[in-house]
């Protein structure tokens, strides 16, 4: 019951993008298809799941243990740009269908604030092991959930006359805007 | 390029929020009012200069290939002093900033800059880029900032404009980061057309 909680208020509730703003760079770069929206969310909910589960390790058997909290960040940000570049090597050597579906969003996440952030959260809210996979996992599927709706609708806006200086970007956030208001009406459910 | 040329270049012609729509998550989730805006603005100024100093340095000592990592390094640095500076000196600050605080780690205005301009100027010029381009964020920050704050609670700054019964509590929200920014970047393409 407890997973289903974590998991439905991740997606829904206090989805990463509308709620949290954690990894708007990617929903606002890679979101003019849905097929590369789709790309995308596979290789984070790998990296994510993956991120989290080294990260919680280090965490609590290296930097705990030695009392050296305040190298956190250092060590996180390391260790995802490791793991991403190791990833990326592993996939080409071992699947590489799976490598062209995914290798040219891989060099992308590394700069996505929304692994570093799921990493450095489920420390602060003191989850255990499982609790944080589950956690990561379904903040990547509220991204995936996000980014495809989301893509969805810019392929649709790339059909209307919109006015001049509303083009491109500007356009793209007020739909975003309007997206995440129906998400509001998730909030209270959890 | 003389050093005024190149700090009025971050603030205006090449404001990293306006014109290169970099470093959109701070942007988006810390300016629920001015103060906010400004204080993470500040702190991303701060971890700006230090690193593109500290990279301009020792740029032509790192081989190429270890570029990137090094660079992280070198800004998680930065980016741990200003947390742990935070927390002692301005706690009520770094409370509402929470983990945007750790994550100007990630933040590509501060990776873009070391990479584009750092790297490749000398430590005074790379200063000032660092300056322009940190200052032309707090700028936008603390301009959505105030207009979120105003019409999400009728305040400036904590000083009240007009009573907040008139106050849309949207803005203050997720979905009113995304229509300001939206708005405010449609009105910014105008004005740049015009000129």
């Amino acid at each position: 019951m407890e997973y289903i909680l974590i998991f439905i208020a991740a997606v829904f509730v206090n989805n990463v993008v509308l709620a949290q703003f954690l990894g708007i760079c990617p929903f606002l770069g890679v979101s003019k298809k849905v097929s590369t929206a789709i790309g995308m969310t596979g290789a984070l909910t790998f990296v994510m799941i993956l991120a989290t589960l080294v990260t919680f390790i280090i965490q609590k058997s290296i930097l705990n243990p030695f009392g050296i909290g305040f190298m956190q960040t250092i060590t996180f940000i390391l260790v995802i740009a490791a793991l991403v570049q190791m990833v990326e090597i592993i996939l080409k050597k071992v699947s590489p269908a799976l490598y062209q579906a995914l290798g040219v969003f891989l060099p992308l996440i590394t700069t996505n604030c929304a692994v570093l952030g799921v990493a450095i959260m489920v420390i602060q809210k003191d989850f255990n092991l499982l609790e944080s996979l589950v956690f990561a996992a379904s903040t990547a599927i509220g991204f995936g959930l996000a980014l495809t709706i989301f893509a969805g609708i810019r392929e649709h806006l790339e059909l209307v006359d919109i006015p001049k200086g509303m083009k491109g970007s500007p356009i793209a956030l007020v739909a975003a805007g309007l997206l995440a208001m129906a998400f509001m009406g998730f909030s209270g459910i959890v | 390029m003389s050093n005024i040329k190149i700090l009025t270049n971050g603030l205006f012609r090449e404001n990293p929020t306006f014109g290169l729509l970099l470093g959109m998550c701070p942007t988006l989730g810390v300016t629920t009012s001015a103060f906010n805006g400004m204080g993470m603005g500040l702190a991303t100024t701060f971890v700006l200069v230090m690193s593109n100093l500290v990279i301009s340095l020792v740029a032509n000592f790192i081989p190429d290939k270890v570029r990137i990592p090094a660079f992280i390094v070198i800004i998680a640095t930065f980016v741990t002093v200003v947390d742990f500076s935070m927390q002692a000196y301005v706690q009520s600050l770094y409370e509402s900033l929470g983990l945007f605080i750790p994550l100007i780690v990630v933040n590509c205005i501060v990776l873009g800059r070391a990479e584009a301009f750092a790297s490749k100027n000398g430590v005074i010029a790379s200063i000032f880029d660092g300056l322009g381009m940190g200052l032309g964020f707090t700028i936008s920050l603390t301009l959505l900032g105030v207009i979120r704050e105003l019409l999400g609670s009728g305040k400036i700054f904590d000083i009240t404009i007009m009573s907040d019964q008139y106050g849309m509590l949207a803005f203050v929200l997720a979905p009113g980061g995304f229509l300001a920014l939206g708005f405010l970047i449609a009105a910014v393409n105008r004005l740049r057309k015009t000129n």
